[in-house]
């Protein structure tokens, strides 16, 4: 495939992604202008349709953006890391141990739940990132050496972590009650439906930290793809670079997970996409996957919520059905690119 | 010896899990000459570069690089000054050709101009040039073998630049009879900008070629080192390669031929 520039990818994702905004905005059960919001008239239907988008459209459209976003960095990233395009958040287990973790702090930490939503939310965060660290942490020593990852091992090992992680979640929910259980069924599978500012505020939070740390790893992660031991030849501080990437994208997966849920595949979908468009230089590929992500869930949030109007979809299940296809493609180019005994 | 080379080994003890791989490793890398590791397989040849490199924990020794300790560079420092080509590169991830090359600017800050004006230079030195825009995994294993050669020139490309060092695992591999050539014409031409050369070879006609010094290997000990014509004689060959071997001289340029 012919390459594109970077920077006609990134011009065209930078119009792309405000029009989707917009568009977002606008459809719905009932359709609204988003210019509503810049009237004053104080006419009843301005006034209904001002709270549908301020209260309803508009937080759950900047989540998806914050969470798409984060999400694609954090798969960019992590392929990075291990040297292998086949490493997403919600494959490699990290996903579901970081909803392992957050089902932990809702039943055991539930005193602390108690007071302000926005303190029980970083609570149960907490717990969400701390889980998500240990599942990387585990994938990354189990299944990587000097020379790259080995893709079983790391598919196996997210099994694994998978297994032990709903395994924990089923001990969790045996002791929870009936308002636990409710938000524990949330990890289950992805949903914006329940965006509120405060969650908002939570992710946007999150995404700050990825986006005011992870520019300076850029020519970092370029010398990671040759390899550890050829990145620390080039100078990289090979360990600091590794303990602090873990720590960012687990911080963002985890954080992700407990505001909205488990989103697969959009960290595998859309760096593979831009990938093959742009190359895999991260200075271009990390802001280019980030617009990407961005865009992606809100299409796939605004399909998820007029598909069945007036019923909704969970965002989640979307993006399964959109990424599973892409992961089995590249499973098996994967399989005839390289030998046998690597897979 | 009374001077101290870019590289400056001295009694260097290692052990990979209790078995000791480098015994008293004394050794000087002198500026402006490659110097050639030879040795039967398991003799400790990658061992050693991996020791210099910083990978395997010394026991016992010093190890100095321009006079400064090893550990004591900071690792953008030292990359700026030393390139490394491992035996081994696995990258599969779809970079250009060009891209590649340019990993090996990494350490440096220089203006992008500057960069692919030395990334193209590097590719003519390797004989890649028209390979620029091609895909680095879609290249056969020879083809890889001398990007990454450009790769590790481009890190150490500036000749203001003094005290530099050029270490590499076995850059032979996959290479043709053609490219061996080009390799030597490598060597000579960083050897001739002062740089320090050290490199570990299989093939000990291109090892008398290409090498000023040649050092030979045998379970983890220095047993030989000195000029090729010196080294390179029947006596050794038997005793640590443990072959009955010819050896001749090359009517064409003066250097040692072996022949088994």
């Amino acid at each position: 495939m012919e390459r594109l520039k970077s920077r006609t990818v990134i011009g065209s994702l930078l119009w792309l992604l405000p029009l989707c905004f917009l568009a977002y905005l606008a459809i719905g059960p009932s359709l609204i202008s988003p210019l509503v919001l810049f009237g004053s008239s104080g006419a009843e239907d301005q006034v209904r349709d001002q709270v549908i988008l301020t209260l309803i459209r508009l937080p759950r459209a900047v989540m998806a953006v914050l969470v798409g976003a984060s999400l694609a960095v954090c798969g960019a990233v992590m392929q990075g890391l291990f040297r292998n395009p086949l490493a997403d958040p919600s494959l490699i287990g990290v996903s579901s141990g970081a909803s392992a973790g957050a089902s932990f702090m809702i039943v055991f930490g539930a005193s602390i739940l108690q007071g302000n939503q926005l303190l029980g939310l970083s609570v149960v965060s907490i717990g969400a990132v701390a889980g998500a660290i240990l599942a990387v942490f585990l994938v990354y020593r189990l299944s990587t050496d000097r020379y790259g990852t080995s893709v079983i091992t790391m598919l196996l090992s997210g099994v694994a972590i998978g297994a032990v992680a709903s395994a924990l979640n089923n001990l969790f929910t045996y002791f929870a009650d009936s308002v636990m259980l409710r938000r524990i069924s949330v990890w289950e599978m992805g949903n914006l439906e329940g965006a509120s500012w405060e969650r908002v505020v939570l992710m946007a939070a999150v995404a700050l930290v990825l986006l005011w740390r992870l520019p300076r790893y850029r020519s970092a992660l370029n010398a990671f793809l040759l390899g550890e031991s050829d990145a620390r030849y080039l100078g990289i501080d090979v360990e600091w670079v590794k303990k602090e990437l873990i720590l960012v994208t687990a911080l963002a997966v985890g954080v992700s997970v407990v505001v909205v849920g488990n989103i697969a595949f959009v960290g595998l979908v859309v760096p593979h996409i831009l990938r093959g468009a742009m190359g895999p230089d991260h200075r271009a590929l990390l802001p280019g996957v980030a617009l990407a992500g961005a865009t992606l869930l809100l299409v796939a949030d605004m399909a998820a919520r007029t598909l069945i109007s007036p019923a909704e979809l969970p965002a989640g299940i979307l993006t399964v059905l959109v990424g599973a296809p892409v992961f089995f493609y590249l499973l098996i180019r994967n399989r005839a690119l390289n030998n046998p005994e690597k897979m | 010896m009374s001077t101290i080379g870019t590289l400056h080994l001295d009694n260097l003890h290692a052990a990979i899990s209790a078995e000791l791989a480098l015994d008293q490793i004394r050794l000087e890398v002198p500026a402006g000459s490659a110097t050639a590791i030879i040795g039967p397989n398991g003799a400790g040849k990658t061992s050693l570069l991996r020791a210099i490199c910083g990978e395997l924990d010394l026991q016992l020794g010093e190890l100095q690089f321009n006079g400064k300790a090893m550990h004591l560079w900071k690792p953008q420092q030292r990359a700026k000054l030393m390139a490394i080509l491992p035996q081994r590169s696995s990258l599969e991830f779809p970079f250009t050709v060009e891209e590649v090359v340019s990993l090996g600017r990494i350490p440096h800050d220089t203006p992008r101009q500057r960069n692919h004006q030395i990334v193209m230079e590097a590719l003519e030195l390797v004989d890649c040039a028209n390979l620029a825009g091609r895909l680095y995994v879609h290249l056969s294993g020879g083809e890889k073998q001398r990007v990454q050669l450009a790769r590790v020139a481009a890190q150490i490309w500036d000749e203001q630049a003094q005290d530099r060092c050029l270490i590499l695992d076995e850059p032979s591999a996959s290479l043709d009879l053609a490219h061996q050539a080009m390799l030597v014409g490598m060597m000579r031409f960083f050897a001739r900008q002062g740089v320090a050369i050290l490199t570990v070879l299989h093939d000990l006609n291109l090892a008398s070629k290409c090498a000023d010094q040649i050092v030979v290997l045998d379970r983890g000990r220095l047993v030989d080192c000195g000029e090729p014509k010196a080294v390179l004689t029947e006596e050794m060959l038997s005793r640590v390669f443990n072959i009955d071997a010819l050896v001749s001289v090359n009517a064409k340029d003066g250097s040692c031929l072996v022949i088994c």
